[in-house]
C-alpha cells in the first residue's frame, strides 16, 4: 500500500498540499457520475474535470434499495483506461478497507459516501492515513470542519442525491457560507463558544473565520439537473459542482453535459445561460424532495 | 499593470490572489473580449481537456493565439500544455506556440503527485517550493528555448522561451511569489523594448 513520505527520487508523496492541490485544479468545473467506460467518454468530451465511477447513480440506488457498496474493481478500471481525466470512486462511510482497495487501483480521489450504506455509524474513515485524498459530504459548517479534522481534502455539501430536486443543495451550500459569514463577525470569546456548540475543532474554525472561506475546496451536490441549477450553486459561492444522476438519467445526456459545463463557467453571464439551457431534451423526472419521507432521505447518513 | 488569468476552469482565483498582493490588476478572461488592454496573460492549472474545449467552444482559440504571440504569457501545468507545440498522441486544442514536447501526466496517477523544494538558479539560490499534480513534464526543447529547472533526474520542469513561460508545477499554491515576479519582470521588459522603439 502507498504511504505519505518520500518517494524514491527524495519527493514528499500524499501531502495536504498535494491532497488539496488536485481539489484546487477542478474548481470552476463539473464532476461528472459515471457507471460505464462510454459514459465516462461522453463525460470527458463534454469537458468535464473528472467522472465519479460508480455502479449505478444514485437514482437508481434509490429505486433498486439494498445496500450500496464500493464498486467492482473491474468496472472502475474499465473506466480509468478510458479517459485522461481524473477518476474518482465511492466507499462507504467508515469502510476503510474499501478506501485501501480504491487507494491500491490508482483512483485520483475516493468520496466517501453518504450515497453508499454506511459501514460504520460512529466513525468515519482516517484519512490522513492515505496518500489518495478524500472528499466528503456536509450539511453544515460543522460536519464540514469534522470531516476536514478527519483528513478530508475536499468538501462538497450533500444535497439529496438522487433527486433531482436542487433544493437540499441549496439549503446545505447557504448553510455552510452562511455559517462562515457569521464567524468572520465573532471575537475569540465567541469562536470558542461556536466551535464547541457545532462540535468542530477551534483551530479549524479560527482557520475558517480568518480566511473567510473554507480551508479545504467545496463543490455542491445532490439535485443538480439543470445548467440554470449548476450556475445558482456557483453564484452561491462553491467552487464547482457535482451531478450524479442529472446527467445520464436526462434524454440527451451528451448535449446536457456540455451546458452544464458551460454553465458553471459562464456562470455569472445571463445572455449564456439562455443560450446552454435551450433545446436540451428531457430533464431528469425527478422526486419533490419536500414530499419525501424522512426515511428515504440519505443526507442525514454521515454525522 | 494588468494581467489577464485565463478562467475558463482550474485555479485561476489563486493567481488572482498572487497577482494582486503584488499591486497587480487581475482580469478574468472567459470571452475575447476579455483580452482587450492586457499586458499579460496567465493560463492556469486545471483540466487541460475542459479547458481546451471551452476554449474553442468559445471561440477563443485564435484570440489567445495572437495575443499571446505578441504579450507575455505563462502557463502552469495544464497551461505549460496549452502552450506547447507536440503534446504527443493526445488530440486535444492547444495554441502550440513553444517549441517544447510535453508528456501530460507524466508522473502517474493522483498518488504519484508530489512536492519538491527545486532549483531553480533565474530565482536566486534559494530552492523554490514545487507543488506537482497529476503534472506534465517537457521531454524535449528546441533551439531558442531555455531550461528554467530540472528534477534531480534530469526532467525538464520549467522553460522560457522569449516572452513565453512555462512551468509543470504550481507556483499560485505555495505562497512564494518569485516566479509571479519574475513574470512580471519579463512584462515590464517587453514593454520597454516597445517604447525604446
Amino acid at each position: 500500500m502507498a504511504t505519505n513520505g518520500l518517494n524514491q527520487n527524495g519527493q514528499q508523496t500524499g501531502t495536504e498540499a498535494v491532497k488539496r492541490g488536485l481539489a484546487q485544479m477542478l474548481k470552476g468545473g463539473v464532476i461528472m457520475d459515471v457507471v460505464t467506460p462510454e459514459h465516462a467518454k461522453i463525460a470527458e468530451d463534454a469537458g468535464a474535470c473528472a467522472v465519479m465511477a460508480l455502479e449505478r447513480v444514485p437514482a437508481d440506488i434509490r429505486a433498486t434499495g439494498g445496500v450500496a457498496r464500493m464498486s467492482d474493481p473491474d468496472m472502475i478500471d474499465g473506466i480509468m483506461k478510458a479517459v485522461s481525466i481524473p477518476v474518482m470512486a465511492k466507499a462507504r462511510i467508515g469502510h476503510f478497507v474499501e478506501a485501501q482497495i480504491l487507494q491500491a487501483m490508482g483512483v485520483d480521489y475516493i468520496d466517501e459516501s453518504e450515497v453508499l450504506t454506511p459501514a460504520d455509524e460512529e466513525h468515519h474513515i482516517n484519512k490522513h492515513k492515505f496518500t489518495v485524498p478524500f472528499v466528503c459530504g456536509c450539511r453544515n459548517l460543522g460536519e464540514a470542519l469534522r470531516r476536514i479534522a478527519e483528513g478530508a481534502a475536499m468538501i462538497r455539501t450533500k444535497g439529496e442525491a438522487g433527486t433531482g430536486d436542487v433544493v437540499e443543495a441549496v439549503r446545505h451550500a447557504r448553510a455552510v457560507n452562511g455559517e462562515i459569514r457569521r464567524i468572520g463577525a465573532m471575537d475569540e470569546d465567541e469562536l470558542f463558544t461556536y466551535a464547541k456548540n457545532i462540535q468542530a475543532p477551534y483551530a479549524l474554525v479560527k482557520e475558517t473565520a480568518e480566511l473567510g472561506r473554507l480551508p479545504v475546496v467545496n463543490f455542491a451536490a445532490g439535485g443538480v439537473a439543470t445548467p440554470a441549477d449548476a450556475a445558482l450553486m456557483m453564484q452561491l459561492g462553491v467552487d464547482g459542482v457535482f451531478v450524479g444522476s442529472g446527467i445520464f438519467k436526462s434524454g440527451d445526456p451528451a448535449k446536457r453535459a456540455k451546458a452544464i459545463v458551460e454553465a458553471v463557467t459562464h456562470y455569472d453571464n445571463p445572455d449564456i445561460l439562455v443560450k446552454v439551457s435551450r433545446n436540451l431534451g428531457e430533464a431528469m423526472v425527478g422526486i419533490n424532495v419536500s414530499g419525501m419521507p424522512e426515511g428515504d432521505k440519505i443526507a442525514g447518513r454521515g454525522w | 499593470m494588468k494581467i489577464g488569468v485565463l478562467a475558463l476552469q482550474g485555479a485561476f482565483l489563486e493567481h488572482e490572489k498572487v497577482l494582486r498582493s503584488l499591486g497587480v490588476t487581475a482580469v478574468e478572461v472567459r470571452l475575447p473580449e476579455h483580452l482587450h488592454d492586457l499586458d499579460g496573460l496567465i493560463i492556469p492549472g486545471g483540466e487541460s481537456t475542459t479547458i481546451g474545449k471551452l476554449a474553442v467552444d468559445y471561440g477563443l482559440l485564435e484570440p489567445l493565439r495572437q495575443f499571446a504571440t505578441a504579450y507575455p504569457t505563462w502557463g502552469t501545468c495544464a497551461g505549460l500544455i496549452f502552450l506547447a507545440k507536440d503534446i504527443g498522441i493526445d488530440r486535444q486544442p492547444v495554441l502550440g506556440l513553444m517549441d517544447i514536447h510535453v508528456n501530460r501526466n507524466a508522473f502517474g496517477r493522483q498518488v504519484d503527485s508530489f512536492e519538491v523544494d527545486l532549483a531553480v538558479p533565474a530565482l536566486g539560490d534559494v530552492p523554490f517550493p514545487a507543488l506537482f499534480i497529476r503534472a506534465p513534464v517537457i521531454t524535449a526543447v528546441e533551439p531558442g528555448v531555455t531550461v528554467l529547472s530540472r528534477l534531480a533526474d534530469g526532467r525538464i520542469v520549467a522553460a522560457q522561451q522569449g516572452h513565453l513561460l512555462a512551468t509543470a508545477f504550481h507556483p499560485e499554491l505555495t505562497g512564494d511569489p518569485r516566479f509571479h515576479r519574475y513574470f512580471l519582470k519579463m512584462i515590464e521588459k517587453v514593454e520597454n523594448l516597445r517604447t525604446s522603439d
